[in-house]
């Protein structure tokens, strides 16, 4: 029954088509069939319709229905495209970069264009620091052999599964043992396409054991007003004692829509932050936040903040599954909803039978500054032992008109106020910005968005 | 400098203020009393531009400046203050900011330079010692789990970072034990000037006999209804509300 919609859609088409046309393309054997499986399962699947649980709040049949091009292109850059790129990445660093220069310590750069590694773009630490790599270098890597592929969930996942069938080019970045980077780094995608097109990022990053790492992930846009689809899969392997801080800033433009799947897999002793940050602009955005905590006595922070207006839809999907003991796990997520824009938020613990002294902990806070916007939050836990410490909570609420009146009554203006009543509801989650440069910009967004409102 | 003229008022169709009307000059202090649902809470709420409320008739000026045109924080930039009865608890907006914020965007709107962090600092200080201010509170959250005292001593601090020409203190004592009071009181007095003014809505004399005014109003049903001056209120403690009533029907 589902089939029969996607059949209507000209991307399921040109998907048919093109994997002909990936499965022959070079790669090991085990590659190839991992493509294969991948495919295999994405057919029988097919996109998500709201029928699925999973998918109940976020309909994604309607973003899907343009004339995508699944090709887009990996060549070298023409000189027209190089400066295209290079004006893009530099006006979009004005604003973030400058921050951080203004940190005695700024930040490394790593610029990929369509997913391919752009180096004359690129500020990269030395290789004993940081290894990136595109896959086709890595294949032979025992570290990519052993994690490529196996930490993203396929089953049930028709994205995951598209995007293994079908990613172009991956970008593959290490951190050597015992290795501490001493700046950030900032990781730019820069997506360029004449026309609508989905494009499908892969990342595998590799945090050895007691390395530690801190990524702050950005993605742009040469294409002004096109449908432009990103179905984007990120495996994450944390090693023993090791600490990763991912960032992840999610602004964008009308024809945007993200679907994404970070997956991440800790071992003890490790920690594992992720800070998802989505601001308007953006059609769509699917975030697929999913743990495996497969050691005792590790952490794991969840913090998200997402300020959405217009037509907006951002659906937040977190799993965190504890799988041994002691582990502790600590879920974030604020939303403040302008307009007609939508959020979702859906947080699943899981503790498994063998995972004792878990304490896990999950709250959801949601503003409405519109009587048009709605949220839908879902806390799910499934507890199978019996020695955890495990809340959750949700509220949905709209803004303190008695507050707001207060701060006027003292001069301050009802925009102003507005601004540091949102900037105080976000503060539990900017203040978790390890980096003192990224939490002003970000706040400097949220400002500058509310000021439109 | 206030001038309220046959001022009617009121929230969702129901009248509260039924033709008030009210003269304050540079240097005075005006004490509003009055038994419950009288509309002395409205009137700060009026004065200062509380949403909801509607004016249906009157003029309210300052000096000569139509009031009811303005929006609550040009009121306050003006330079009308109201001490609030049930100050509000914000999580997440530190006082100082916040005061600091404040303050600048009515020194932007009169055209003056906003304060430098140092000076700002240093005003701040001063204020503080001077309304007796505990300096631990003012880094915290603007009122967030300060106790009923705390909070009222807050709105006094406010009122002296902020100097305004007229301010309201809406029932400020009720809730205060004495040292508060005294401590709320004395802030007040060292910031009367000639310059500024003081309207004081409370319900009882007590404050009174530590911020002496130099009229007391007593308010019923939406209008004043008696005008004297500091003996009015011992009458009004010692005589109950009624005989001002029988007074205004006969």
């Amino acid at each position: 029954m589902i089939m029969i919609n996607q059949l209507e859609t000209p991307l399921y088409e040109s998907i048919a088509a093109k994997f002909e046309i990936a499965s022959l393309q070079s790669g090991s054997e085990a590659l190839q069939a991992l493509r294969r499986e991948a495919f295999d399962i994405f057919k029988s699947t097919g996109f998500p319709s709201i029928r699925e649980e999973e998918w109940k709040y976020t309909n994604i049949l309607p973003f899907l229905k343009e004339d995508y091009e699944l090709d887009v292109i990996l060549q070298e850059l023409s000189p027209e495209e190089f400066s295209t790129t290079a004006a893009l990445v530099a006006h979009h660093l004005e604003a973030l970069q400058q921050s951080l220069k203004g940190e005695q310590k700024g930040a490394y750069r790593l610029v990929t264009v369509n997913g391919k590694i752009n180096a004359g773009l690129s500020v990269l630490p030395a290789q004993e620091q940081l290894q990136i790599r595109s896959f086709a270098g890595a294949e032979q890597d025992p570290s990519f052999q052993k994690h490529f592929g196996k930490i993203a969930t396929l089953k049930d996942n028709a994205f995951v599964a598209l995007n293994t069938a079908l990613y172009n080019e991956g970008l593959y970045i290490e951190a050597p043992k015992g290795c501490v980077l001493d700046k950030p780094l900032h990781l730019v995608n820069v997506l360029l396409a004449g026309g609508p097109a989905f494009v499908q990022p892969r990342h595998l990053i590799v945090v050895h054991p007691n390395a530690s790492l801190e990524v702050i992930e950005t993605t742009i846009s040469d294409n002004e007003a096109q449908p432009l689809f990103v179905n984007g899969v990120t495996e994450i392997a944390v090693g023993e004692n090791a600490h990763f801080h991912h960032y992840d800033i999610q602004t964008g433009r009308k024809g945007m829509r993200f679907v994404q799947r970070v997956e991440a897999t800790q071992e003890k002793h490790s920690n594992y932050s992720n800070y998802t940050f989505t601001l308007p602009g953006t059609d769509l955005v699917r975030n697929n936040l999913v743990l495996h905590l497969n050691a005792p006595e590790l952490e794991s922070h969840l913090y998200g903040l997402y300020l959405t207006a217009g037509q907006q839809l951002v659906d937040n999907h977190t799993e965190v599954h504890h799988k041994q003991p002691h582990g502790e796990s600590n879920q974030l997520y604020k939303g403040v909803l302008l307009d007609n824009s939508k959020a979702v938020f859906n947080g699943k613990i899981f503790v498994y039978q063998d995972a004792q002294k878990t304490n896990a902990f999950q709250q959801s806070n949601n503003i409405l500054f519109s009587e048009k916007a709605s949220v839908n939050a879902k806390p799910q836990l499934e507890i199978f032992a019996d020695d955890v410490k495990c809340s959750h909570g949700t509220t949905i609420g709209q803004i303190n008109k008695d507050a707001l009146f207060y701060l006027q009554t003292r001069g301050i203006g009802e925009q102003m106020a507005k601004n540091m009543m949102v900037n105080a509801f976000a503060f539990d989650v900017t203040e978790k910005v390890k980096i003192p440069a990224l939490r002003t910009y970000l706040e400097k967004l949220i400002a500058a968005e509310m000021e439109k409102a | 400098m206030l001038s309220i003229k046959n001022l009617h008022a009121g929230v969702e169709e129901k009248e509260i203020l039924k033709g008030l009307n009210l003269e304050v000059k540079p240097g005075e202090v005006h004490a509003i009393m009055g038994p419950n649902g009288a509309g002395k809470s409205s009137l700060a709420s009026v004065l200062s531009g509380r949403p909801n409320y509607e004016v249906t008739q009157g003029s309210v000026t300052l000096d000569g400046k139509d009031l009811l045109d303005m929006s609550p924080e040009d009121r306050a930039r003006e330079g009308v203050f109201l001490a609030f009865q049930y100050p509000i608890e914000i999580p997440g907006v530190s006082n100082i900011n916040f005061l600091k914020t404040a303050m600048n965007e009515i020194r932007t709107y009169k055209g003056l330079e906003p304060l430098s962090a140092k000076e700002f600092l240093a005003l701040s200080r001063e204020r503080q010692k001077l309304v007796e201010f505990d300096a631990k509170l003012v880094n915290r959250s603007l009122n967030e789990g300060f106790s009923g005292g705390e909070k009222k001593r807050n709105e006094i601090f406010q009122l002296a970072m902020l100097e305004p020409k007229l301010a309201i203190l809406d029932e400020t004592d009720s809730g205060l034990d004495i040292d508060a009071l005294r401590i709320v009181s004395r802030g007040v007095n060292k910031l009367r000037s000639d310059k500024n003014a003081f309207i004081i809505i409370t319900h009882y004399q007590r404050l009174l006999d530590y911020i002496v005014p130099d009229f007391v109003h007593v308010l019923s049903d939406g209008k004043i209804v008696k005008t004297g001056d500091k003996n009015l209120a011992l009458e009004l403690e010692e005589k109950g509300y009624d005989w001002i009533r029988e007074e205004a029907i006969h």
